[in-house]
């Protein structure tokens, strides 16, 4: 029962802490620029207020625009289930494979880029096909270094690779580090941050997420961004989790959850704060360029499954 | 009654409905509607009992050889339906299934133009002859069979004999499958030679007489043969221009059935006969695979003909299939039964899968070709609306091509993904690079299938019409809708019900003589369960809970926004009005990842312009932009093979002197070597 | 240079004297309030340029600069009308710019508030009697507030802003607002 409870609690926790995760970037690079920018809890009221509009739907859309909000937010509901937030007592042999986790990401994704199809603008259009060029490239590195991790620690499930990952640490550092590197591309990738999208820009020739979501309004404008968001979340929590499990409960004692909550929301804002670091630091890359940072990404990760030979 | 099912005369059953369809076909051909009535439903009953037949085989055991012998020398019409013969009869008659109810509807388009007689003969001559090669045990038997097989489809094939390069398509593919046979007879005259037989079960039982040389020649002719018809690169010349030309059940046969059955024999051969192989045979279908799933998915990419784009997938998947087979083997030679089981069943398990959604999406595919009158995707657009049906089964096949949760796609390249893990590690080190390259591969081909099938499915169905015809599409017809909605269902079925279809499969590996001595414990009932907990994965949790979520969620924020309206206004165009031309093109959609991937690729642009005026070119009446793909093949391999093969005859042509006396010179001099002979 | 993450005051650049820097926070807390009480926190700006000399553009930019940083007090700047609730146009609405603000003011979502930023936008300003301008956005779309200046400085945008607040809090059916 306290398992049920648990789970019940992460299904709740990353759609409810990711837009405080969007707030924190924003507030980092904010303060980069001499200013203080918006609240942490910005995003919050952002989606509040979407949800309390009307909407206008084009003419020219069909179901696959009205349905995608929900399906993209159900598959990001659905991966948070999958995750190692914090325990790894919750090690189920039903679905924390971490295939489908990057599957069920991928089924989300392909709606989207479909939505922004739908309603025949130029910018959704070319939105679309940015996202995939990005999305089918981004692939190779992800699985491979999340492969690299599955290799050495014996399995595919997520719960029990951040549990052996913790040892493995102090024996193999360098295939882990090099695991982590070509993950962290990938998650700018997946996330659509710098160098690969500007997630605040409004020219439309430069967007790439944001040119899919422009004609969504109301709710399925909050459904969308909340979504964003929770993938956010979801990717720093993956790589929190499973590259640098320190303070990971084993069990599913209260006190330990506790603290391995407090834990995981230091390594959060740690990993939001070097984001929005990086994001002040470096320029956006040329589009013909991200392909050459993706493939890199990939042969670092077997350069990280060659060290672990 | 099932006894009599699984028995001989179940086959000549199943055969016989099928003569009878074809035959009867042939003799009503100047009714068309008769015609094609009598053939669908002579083929569609042929199917159901194939079902029927090869599940009973599967559940209740093997048939054993049996042999029909002939007045002909050599040649004994041999059958022996085992395990792997049954599921691939399984295969075939679901797919045929599915293509004969689309056919009541589709051949429709057909009447008055074209010979109804000859397509519904030479479709159930197809099917039955599809049956015969799998259940076929004797070498020259099957060289039969397989002749007839091929020599149907290139009727089929030039079907549509009005458009040229229909024509020209089947030309293409008479001479590649010839090609092949030709290696084909080679794998099988060199068995012959060191066995002393035709009929397989001798040549297994000699195995052992094979030096690895000549198993390694055989399996290199066998090779070239078979993936002449399996379409694997650089084999598959034939593929892109034969699988469009044909009307699309039978694409959607040809491509899902047929070019499987290539890879049916080069399992024979290797698993099979020649059990457990070498391990630089496994490392060869790995590179293979590879190579022919990027490269097909790339050049996928690159098309906007609908049945072109789809026929590339083909290649693009019997890659993946390949990977299967490939990791097998090489565990199989290395000695771990065990992980070489889960490859065999990754291949087997994607090759009825890729068998289900490919077929699906042709038959999708020829509702849209019906109605638009042209291939070409950029007059596409907006078919949502008009074809609502069609569109949601194009999207099924859509998402399981694409490999996505929960649909069988992604059951199979998930299996296929473990057992290339499996791999990395235990071996030496260009093993472990080539199955670390390989996972890469498959990674980056999924990831590029997604993107083709959003680019086909979202320009195809989505957004404004670009052009008038599909504003004046209708919907496909009830048995059209059938033959979808059949396969679509499937896709479902098989991929929620991943575990006993795991486990059906196990018994079919476990029938292979490779495998036999291993004990694979049997698959949980809802878990797929790979290497001890190294992998698991419960496709049925996956889709309630999706399924959950998508409620839950639906509810919720219904809930929520009850007071919000909805209103519908112009798309956000900028103050601009927005036409068809505004939208993006498929080029314009795969042309960023075409200039990624353009050393593979080799795209070339051609600039026309021609002037009103030559001399003072100021205004010009015409400007032409193509972009292509140059054709690697044809220019660095077949024409070359072409120039030696001219050079060569142009050599030989000498002989022709055409003097009397030169040849009655010959035949004296054949007489005088003929005496020598006879008397050494 | 990091430390400034945790470091940054409320306002860094040294304050000319006759701007009272005061002001402007006290402006924007009273603006945040009523953010926070009308739009959820949250007010999305919509800018269209309908021809307008950019003079008014420069001064809306300077808003989201660091000296003034409105995004602190809620209010922000999106891409694409369908995003927000507040429409500000500027410039006297050309004749090509016309059908363009239109769907514009068609493609939001309601409940939307328009309003005119600049004498152009007001009633045509230096333009009006023009044959090429619409003599302001009234003569287009319904507008709701006003903000007169040529252009109006960033302080009085937001002085005005505050007021549209309020007087959208307190339903008042006055069309023009003085600083």
């Amino acid at each position: 029962m306290n398992s049920f409870f648990i789970l019940a609690l992460q299904w709740l926790c990353i759609p409810l802490l990711s837009p405080l995760c969007i707030g924190l970037t924003r507030s980092v690079k904010a303060r980069l620029q001499n200013r203080k920018g918006a609240s942490v809890i910005q995003p919050y009221k952002d989606i509040w207020k979407l949800f309390q509009k009307d909407e206008v739907i084009s003419r020219d859309a069909s179901w696959i625009f009205r349905c995608a909000p929900y399906i993209v937010f159900a598959t990001t509901l659905m991966v948070s289930a999958y995750v190692p937030l914090v325990t790894t007592a919750l090690a189920n042999s039903f679905t924390g494979d971490f295939l489908v986790v990057i599957y069920m990401l991928m089924l989300g994704t392909f709606f989207l880029a479909l939505a922004g199809l739908d309603v025949g603008s130029p910018f959704g259009g070319f939105g679309s096909s940015r996202e995939m060029m990005v999305a089918a490239l981004t692939e190779g590195g992800l699985v491979v270094s999340l492969f690299a991790l599955a290799f050495l620690s014996h399995t595919t499930n997520l719960f029990e690779i951040s549990a052996k990952v913790g040892e493995l640490l102090v024996s193999h550092p360098a295939p882990i580090l090099f695991a982590f590197i070509s993950f962290f591309i990938c998650l700018l990738a997946e996330t659509s941050r710098y160098p690969f999208d500007n997630p605040s820009t409004h020219l439309e020739l430069t967007m790439i997420h944001e040119a899919m979501i422009l004609e969504y309004s109301g709710k399925r404008l909050a459904l969308m961004e909340w979504a964003a968001a929770n993938k956010y979340l979801f990717f720093i929590v993956l790589g929190a989790q499973l590259f640098f499990p320190f303070g990971m409960a084993h069990t599913l004692n209260f006190g330990d959850i506790i603290f391995s909550f407090g834990i995981l929301v230091i390594k959060i804002f740690a990993f939001c704060a070097c984001i929005a670091v990086i994001e002040s630091s470096i320029a956006k890359l040329r589009i013909f360029r991200l392909p050459d940072l993706l493939f890199t990404a990939f042969i670092i990760s077997i350069v990280a499954i060659g060290l672990s030979l | 009654m099932f006894e009599y099912i699984i028995s001989p005369n179940g086959l000549f059953l199943l055969l016989a409905l099928f003569a009878i369809g074809a035959c009867g076909s042939l003799v009503f051909w100047k009714n068309d509607s008769l015609a094609n009535w009598w053939s669908s439903i002579f083929a569609l009953s042929g199917s159901l009992f194939g079902l029927v037949f090869s599940t009973e085989i599967l559940t209740h055991g093997a048939l054993p050889a049996f042999q029909i012998p002939t007045t002909f020398p050599f040649l004994s019409l041999a059958f022996h339906v085992d395990y792997l013969s049954a599921f691939f009869i399984f295969l075939i008659s679901l797919i045929s299934c599915a293509c004969s109810l689309y056919a009541f509807g589709y051949v429709k388009q057909f009447y008055k133009k074209y010979n109804i007689g000859s397509l519904g003969f030479f479709y159930n001559l197809f099917i039955a002859s599809l049956i015969l090669v799998v259940t076929a045990q004797h070498a020259l038997f099957f060289l039969i069979v397989w002749e007839l097989m091929s020599l149907a489809s290139y009727f089929l094939v030039i079907f549509e004999h009005d458009h040229g390069e229909n024509v020209k398509a089947g030309s293409l593919y008479f001479i590649m499958t010839h090609i092949g046979t030709a290696f084909i007879v080679c794998a099988f005259l060199m068995m012959y030679w060191v066995s002393g037989s035709f009929d397989f079960d001798v040549i297994r039982q000699h195995a052992s007489l094979f030096s690895p040389f000549m198993q390694s020649a055989i399996f290199l002719c066998a090779l070239v043969g078979f993936g002449v018809k399996a379409g694997i690169i650089p084999l598959h010349i034939w593929l892109p221009s034969a699988h469009p030309a044909a009307p699309s059940h039978i694409s959607a046969l040809m491509s899902g059935v047929m070019i499987k059955m290539g890879l049916y024999m080069l399992v024979r051969i290797c698993f099979d006969i020649f059990s457990p192989g070498q391990a630089w045979w496994g490392l060869v279908f790995l590179v293979l695979g590879s190579l022919s799933s990027l490269l097909g998915v790339l050049y996928a990419l690159a098309e906007h003909d609908l049945k072109k784009l789809l026929a590339y997938h083909s290649i693009e998947n019997i890659g993946i299939i390949l990977l299967g087979f490939g990791s097998s083997l090489i565990f199989l030679s290395a000695g771990f039964p065990t992980l070489a089981a889960i490859g065999f069943i990754a291949a087997l398990y994607h090759t009825v899968n890729h068998a289900i959604f490919k077929g699906l999406l042709f038959l999708g595919a020829g509702s849209v070709i019906s109605q638009m009158h042209t291939r070409n995707i950029e007059h596409y657009g907006g078919l949502i609306k008009v074809m609502p049906v069609t569109a949601f089964f194009f999207l099924v096949g859509s998402l399981a091509i694409s490999a996505l949760p929960p649909l069988n796609g992604f059951v199979s390249e998930w299996l296929t993904f473990q057992s290339l893990f499996q791999g990395v590690g235990n071996f030496n080190m260009v093993t472990t690079m080539i199955f670390l390259l390989s996972i890469g591969a498959l990674a980056f081909t999924g990831g590029l299938a997604a993107a083709c099938f959003v680019k086909a499915f979202g320009i195809t169905f989505l957004a404004r019409p670009r052009s008038t015809q599909s504003t004046l599409a209708k919907e496909s017809g009830a048995g059209m809708q059938m033959g979808m909605g059949l396969l679509a269902v499937c896709t479902l079925l098989f991929g929620i019900c991943a575990a006993p279809i795991g486990d059906f499969l196990r018994k079919i590996t476990m029938s292979i003589p490779g495998f036999v001595k291993t004990p694979l414990e049997p698959i949980m009932f809802d878990l797929l369960n790979i290497g001890n907990n190294f992998a698991s994965v419960s496709m049925p949790a996956l889709f309630f809970t999706m399924v959950f979520f998508l409620i839950f969620l639906g509810t919720l924020v219904t809930i929520l926004c009850k007071n919000r309206r909805v209103h519908t206004g112009r798309t956000w165009d900028c103050g601009s009005d927005l036409n068809s031309r505004m939208e993006i093109t498929a080029t314009g959609f795969s042309r960023s990842l075409i200039v990624i991937f353009r050393s593979l690729l080799r795209p070339h642009r051609t600039a026309d312009v021609e002037y009103y005026d030559k001399k003072s070119k100021y205004f010009p009446a015409k400007s032409e932009l193509t972009f292509e793909l140059h054709d690697v093949y044809r220019t660095y391999i077949y024409n070359a093979f072409e120039k030696i093969t001219r050079n060569i005859s142009d050599q030989v042509k000498k002989i022709q002197t055409g003097n009397i006396n030169g040849y009655i010179a010959y035949i004296f001099l054949a007489l005088i070597i003929l005496l020598l002979s006879l008397a050494l | 240079m990091y430390a400034k993450i945790f470091s940054i005051k409320n306002n860094l650049i040294s304050p000319n004297p006759h701007q009272g820097v005061g002001g402007i926070l006290s402006l924007g807390k009273k603006i945040h309030a009523l953010t926070k009480k009308l739009f959820s926190g949250s007010l999305a700006i919509r800018v269209v340029t309908a021809g307008s000399t950019n003079a008014c553009e420069q001064e809306l930019v300077a808003l989201g600069n660091a000296f003034y940083d409105v995004e602190r007090f809620g209010v922000h700047f999106v891409a694409s009308p369908r995003h927000a609730d507040m429409l500000i146009v500027t410039g006297p609405v050309s004749r090509n710019m016309k059908e363009a603000l239109i769907r514009t003011y068609e493609a939001m979502p309601e409940p939307k508030i328009v309003v005119a930023l600049g004498d152009d936008a007001i009633d045509g300003g230096l333009f009006k009697g023009s044959y090429a301008t619409e003599d302001g956005a009234a003569q287009v779309i319904p507008v709701h507030y006003q903000i007169p200046g040529d252009p109006p400085s960033p302080l009085e945008i937001m002085n005005s802003l505050l007021q549209i607040l309020c007087d959208l809090d307190a339903p008042i059916r006055t069309k023009r607002i003085k600083p």
